[in-house]
C-alpha cells in the first residue's frame, strides 16, 4: 500500500429513521479521505464502520448489475456502487434516498414493493397459454438471432428505480406507471412468444397513468445507468397505442 | 408470538429457491419465499457467461451430449463428486434451458452461415449449419470437450432470474423480502420452519411449514476479496449448522475465479477466455501455454488460478499498489463482439478501471468466486439426518461439482436441482403433515429475542465490523489458492479465538429496529463458525483435489481421501465443528477415478479402482449391442422424477 494521502472527501448525508419516534430528517455531514479507485459504496462501508454504524443504505452485487443502490448523488439518480468519488472535483458529495419510493430510513428505499406492484401491473411475464404444455424433451422453438438481440437489448432493465425518481410526471401523477414499466411493455410486445394484441396492451397503458400520460420530460433517458432506450420506446409504445381503436 | 403457516416454505429468493417455489406451487401447495432483498437482485443475476447444457445445435457443440457433459463435470470435479448426482443433472439441463425458453430468457440463438472468431489466438471461419439457425446456440468455457456453454449476451443470469422472478409473480407466489432466517424450528430429528427476522422492524416472526428448502447461495463473503455479492455471507448454510443435526459437506472445497478486477474482486465473466481472449504477464507474455499446452487459458479453473499464482510467484506479475496482478487482453475480440458479447464486461472496466477493454488490459487476480460445498443433502435434496429440510443450488452439496465447478454450470446447478429438487419437495409436503407443540416454535422464538436483546443490552464489547474483518483477513491470507499446513492450523487457531471474543459482541446503536450493526452482530458468530468449517476441513484433509491445495500434500490421494467432509457443530463443544467423512464408493461408479490431464499425474489410487475399471469393461465387452443409454443404466442406475427421464431431442440427430 502506498502511503501517499489522498484529498479530504465530505459526504453530506440524509439521516433520517421513520421508526424513532420524534426522529426529523437532517443532513449530517462526515469526513473521509479518498483512497485511489474509491466508489460511493466503499466511501459508506468505511463511513459505517467508523463513524455511523446504524447508517442504513441498500447495495447487493456492488458491480452495477443488480440495481439495490440507487440514490441520489450531487441531486441526481445513479447508481452508487459504480459512482467513483473521483468524478467530483470539489470533494462534496451529496447523498439523498432515491424519491418516490417508500424511505426505510436514510439511504433505503422500498423498490421491491414498487416493482412487484409494477410487473403485476403489466402482466410482465409470458402470455401463452401453452408454455405450460411445452415438451421439453423436443428442440425449443426456433427464434429469429436477430429478434433474439433486440429482446435482449430491452431486458436489461435492473429495477434500480433511477427513472422513476427522475420522473416529473410521476410526482404529479401518484399511480403513473414509469419508464421502467413501459420499457417491460415494449420487451414484451416485440416478444414473439407473448400472445398479446396491442389492445391487451392499450388496457394497461392506454390512459394517462399510461403511456398518454408521460409528458416527455424524460428524466427517465438522462438518469438510466443502462442507458436503455426509453425516449425511443416511449414514443413507439404511444404511437402504437394511439393507433389501438 | 406471530405464526405464519405454509407448506413450502423456501428461503432465499435466486434462481433455486424461486424454482423450487415454482415447482411446490404448480403442484398445488401453499409456498412462501423469504429473502433478504427483492428477490431480482439476488446474486444469480451476475451469472454473467452462461449455463452448460449439452444442446449441440452449434457446430462446435456436435457430438455433444448428456454423456460427454457428465465425463466433463465428474473430471471437473477431480472426483471427487456424487457420479449420480452428475447424471441427474446432465439430464435434466437440457429441458431446464428448454423450459427457461419457454418463460421467456431471449436465449442467443444460432445465425446460419459463417462468422469469424478467435481461436487459440488465431482468427478461425466457423459456419453454422442452415437448418439450425434460430435455434439456443453456445459459446466455449474452460474444461469442457464441447462448446456448450448457453447465454444471453454476458447478461446470462440476468435475464434468466428475470423470467424466473416474472414466472413466481405470475403464480401468485409471495416473496416476502427484507427477511432473515435467523435460526431453524426443530426437534432434533424433524425440520419445523424457521425463526426470521424482519430486517425493518425488527420483528421476530416464526414461520412453521411441512417443508423448508434452504437456498441462500454460498459464503464468498468470509474472504474479504470475493466475487460474490455482499450478502453471500453463508447464513443459510450456518442456521443448517447450529441445529446440530444437519451436515455441511466439503466446506474446504472453495473456487477461486481467474479473472476478477483488481483491487475491487468484481468478475470478468470466463466467456472473455472462452471467446479468445488471453492471459498475459508483466512482459505482455502468454504464459498459459506454458504450464497447460493443451487446454491453456480454457483448463479448468482451478489449475488456470493456481497457474496464475505460481506465474506471479515467478516475479511475473504486474506490480500494483494493491499487490501483483497479470492481465486479460481481450483486445484482440474486436469492438464489435465486445460491445455485443462482453459488454458487461466492458461496462464494469469503464466504470471501475477507467479503461476501455477494447484498447486495454483488464488488470487480474484469482478471486474466492463459489462454494463448493454446502448444506449436505441426498439426491433428492433432503438433508440425510434433518427430516423436512432441504437445500438446494449454491448453498447445498448436492454434490454435483465435487472439488471443483465448470464454468457454466453452477447457474445451471441452481435451475436444474430446482426442477429435481422442487419436485422431491412437493412430494415430500405431499406425504407429511406438521404436527407442531407451538411451546417448541416459541422456545426457538424466545432464544433468538434473547441473543437479540443481549447485544442490545451490553455497553461495551467487541465491535462486530472490526471482527467480521479480522476472519475475512485470515481466511485471504490463510486458507486460500494454495494452503499448507502451518498457515491453516495458524487460521484455526486464530478463528477460535475471534469466535470466543464473538460471545461478548456489542452494538453502539441500540435501535430494536432496522439497525445494520445489529444485523452485524447477529452474522459474525455465524460467520466464524462456517469459517471454521472451512479452514478446519482444509487443514484435516492432507491431499489437493481440485480447488483445495495443499502444498505439503501435493498429490491427490485417492487411497485415503476419496471421501467427502461432513461438518457439525455440536451444542456441547461450542469452540470447533466435528468433522466425519463418508465415503465416495468407487465400486458403483459410472466412471472411476482417473487422470484429469493438467500437469503431472501424481495420483495415489484407489485399491477400487482398478477392480471398477476391470468390472465396467467385463459389462462392455457382455452388453455389445446396448447403446448409451442402455449401457449408462447398467453401469450406474439412478433415480429422477419421471417427468424428467424423457429422452432429449437433438438437432439433426433426433433422440440417439
Amino acid at each position: 500500500m502506498s502511503s501517499e494521502s489522498g484529498r479530504k472527501l465530505k459526504f453530506h448525508i440524509l439521516r433520517y429513521d421513520p421508526q424513532t419516534p420524534g426522529d426529523k430528517p437532517r443532513m449530517e455531514t462526515f469526513e473521509i479521505e479518498e483512497a485511489p479507485g474509491m466508489t460511493v459504496f466503499i466511501a459508506l462501508n468505511e463511513i459505517r464502520a467508523k463513524y455511523a454504524p446504524a447508517l442504513q443504505y441498500d447495495f447487493v452485487c456492488r458491480a452495477g448489475i443488480c440495481g439495490s443502490c440507487g440514490m441520489v448523488i450531487n441531486g441526481r439518480p445513479d447508481l452508487a456502487c459504480r459512482t467513483l468519488t473521483a468524478k467530483f472535483p470539489k470533494g462534496e458529495i451529496s447523498l439523498m434516498p432515491l424519491p418516490a419510493f417508500e424511505l426505510i430510513g436514510d439511504l433505503s428505499v422500498d423498490t421491491g414493493k414498487f416493482m412487484r406492484a409494477m410487473t403485476e401491473r403489466i402482466e410482465g411475464w409470458i402470455h401463452d397459454e401453452s408454455k405450460d404444455n411445452v415438451n421439453l424433451d423436443q428442440l425449443e422453438a426456433r427464434m429469429d438471432p436477430d429478434t433474439a438481440d433486440k429482446i435482449y437489448e430491452l431486458d436489461r432493465c435492473i429495477e434500480c428505480g433511477c427513472c422513476v425518481s427522475a420522473c416529473g410526471t410521476k410526482r404529479m401523477r401518484e399511480d403513473f406507471l414509469g419508464a421502467v414499466g413501459f420499457m417491460k411493455v415494449a420487451r414484451f410486445e416485440i416478444d414473439p412468444r407473448d400472445q398479446r394484441t396491442d389492445a391487451d396492451y392499450y388496457d394497461l397503458i392506454g390512459d394517462d397513468d399510461g403511456v398518454f400520460g408521460c409528458m416527455t420530460l424524460l428524466g427517465c433517458e438522462d438518469t438510466c445507468p443502462k442507458d436503455l432506450p426509453h425516449q425511443s420506446r416511449i414514443a413507439y409504445l404511444r404511437r402504437k397505442m394511439a393507433q389501438v381503436r | 408470538m406471530k405464526i405464519v403457516y405454509t407448506d413450502s416454505l423456501v428461503i432465499g429468493g435466486g434462481l433455486a429457491g424461486l424454482r423450487v417455489a415454482i415447482a411446490t406451487k404448480q403442484r398445488g401447495l401453499d409456498t412462501l419465499v423469504l429473502s433478504l432483498i427483492p428477490a431480482k437482485r439476488s446474486h444469480s443475476a451476475a451469472a454473467q457467461g452462461g449455463m452448460q447444457a449439452s444442446l449441440a445445435s452449434t457446430g462446435k457443440g456436435e457430438g455433444d451430449d448428456e454423456d460427454v457433459h457428465f465425463s466433463d463435470t465428474v473430471k471437473g470435479s477431480d472426483w471427487g463428486c456424487d457420479q449420480e448426482v452428475a447424471r441427474m443433472f446432465t439430464q435434466t439441463a437440457p429441458k431446464a434451458i428448454r423450459e427457461l425458453a419457454a418463460w421467456g430468457v431471449p436465449w442467443s440463438r444460432v445465425r446460419a452461415g459463417d462468422r469469424e472468431v478467435i481461436i487459440n489466438a488465431q482468427k478461425v471461419t466457423l459456419t453454422e449449419k442452415a437448418e439450425n439457425e434460430g435455434l439456443i446456440t453456445a459459446r466455449d468455457f474452460g474444461g469442457t470437450k464441447k462448446w456448450r456453454t448457453c447465454y444471453t449476451a454476458d447478461g446470462t443470469g440476468h435475464t434468466m432470474l428475470y423470467a424466473m422472478d416474472n414466472r413466481t409473480i405470475e403464480l401468485g407466489i409471495p416473496v416476502h423480502e427484507r427477511k432473515e432466517a435467523v435460526a431453524l424450528i426443530h426437534d432434533g430429528s424433524r425440520c419445523y420452519g424457521a425463526v426470521v427476522r424482519d430486517l425493518i422492524t425488527g420483528e421476530l416472526i416464526a414461520y412453521v411449514a411441512r417443508a423448508t428448502t434452504i437456498a441462500t447461495g454460498g459464503f464468498g463473503r468470509i474472504y474479504a476479496v470475493s466475487t460474490n455479492a455482499i450478502i453471500n455471507e453463508g447464513m443459510g448454510a450456518a442456521i443448517a449448522l447450529e441445529t446440530g443435526v444437519a451436515t455441511l459437506g466439503n466446506m474446504e472445497a472453495v473456487q477461486f475465479h481467474p479473472t476478477a478486477i483488481v483491487p475491487v474482486g468484481i468478475l470478468t465473466t470466463e466467456g472473455c477466455r472462452g471467446d479468445g481472449g488471453l492471459l498475459k504477464d508483466k512482459d505482455g507474455y502468454r504464459f498459459m501455454p506454458d504450464y497447460e499446452p493443451d487446454k491453456k487459458e480454457l483448463a479448468s479453473r482451478d489449475v488456470v488460478s493456481r497457474r496464475m499464482t505460481e506465474h506471479m510467484r515467478k516475479g511475473k506479475g504486474v506490480p500494483s499498489r494493491y499487490g501483483d496482478h497479470l492481465w486479460l487482453d481481450i483486445t484482440l475480440l474486436g469492438r464489435a463482439h465486445i460491445e455485443k458479447n462482453l459488454r458487461e464486461v466492458k461496462e464494469i472496466c469503464e466504470y471501475f478501471l477507467g479503461i476501455d477493454p477494447v484498447k486495454e488490459f483488464i488488470p487480474v487476480r484469482p478471486t474466492q468466486h463459489y462454494s463448493m460445498g454446502g448444506v449436505r443433502t441426498k439426491p433428492n435434496g433432503e438433508s440425510p439426518t434433518l427430516s423436512g429440510l432441504f437445500a438446494v443450488g449454491e448453498a447445498a452439496c448436492w454434490d454435483m461439482h465435487g472439488f471443483n465447478r465448470l464454468g457454466g454450470n453452477s447457474v445451471a446447478e441452481t435451475v436444474v436441482a430446482g426442477m429435481i429438487v422442487g419436485e422431491y419437495v412437493a412430494d415430500y409436503c405431499a406425504n407429511t403433515r406438521v404436527q407442531i407443540d407451538t411451546s417448541l416454535v416459541e422456545r426457538f422464538v424466545k432464544q433468538e429475542q434473547y441473543v437479540i436483546n443481549t447485544l442490545l443490552a451490553r455497553t461495551s464489547g467487541e465491535n462486530p465490523y472490526e471482527l467480521k474483518a479480522a476472519m475475512q483477513a485470515i481466511m485471504m491470507e490463510k486458507v486460500g489458492i494454495f494452503r499448507n499446513g502451518a498457515d491453516l492450523q495458524a487460521a484455526v487457531s486464530q478463528l477460535t479465538t475471534l469466535l470466543r471474543r464473538s460471545r461478548n459482541l456489542a452494538v453502539r446503536t441500540k435501535a430494536p429496529h432496522a439497525n445494520p450493526e445489529l444485523v452485524e452482530a447477529i452474522r459474525v458468530p455465524r460467520m466464524l463458525k462456517i469459517a471454521l468449517c472451512v479452514a478446519q476441513g482444509a487443514l484435516a484433509r492432507t491431499e489437493s483435489r481440485g480447488a483445495h491445495s495443499r502444498e505439503d500434500h501435493p498429490e491427490r490421494n485417492d487411497r485415503d481421501w476419496l471421501k467427502r467432509t461432513l461438518a457439525t457443530w455440536d451444542p456441547g463443544s461450542p469452540d470447533s465443528p466435528t468433522l466425519s467423512y463418508e465415503s465416495l464408493d468407487i465400486l458403483k461408479m459410472e466412471l472411476p477415478p482417473g487422470f484429469r490431464g493438467y500437469g503431472n499425474d501424481n495420483t495415489i489410487p484407489h485399491p477400487d479402482t482398478a477392480v471398477r475399471m476391470a468390472q465396467i469393461a467385463q459389462i462392455k465387452a457382455d452388453n455389445p449391442t446396448f447403446d448409451r443409454f442402455e449401457m449408462q443404466r447398467v453401469l450406474m442406475p439412478y433415480e429422477l422424477p419421471p417427468r424428467f427421464t424423457g429422452k432429449n431431442e437433438r438437432a439433426g440427430i433426433g433422440v440417439k
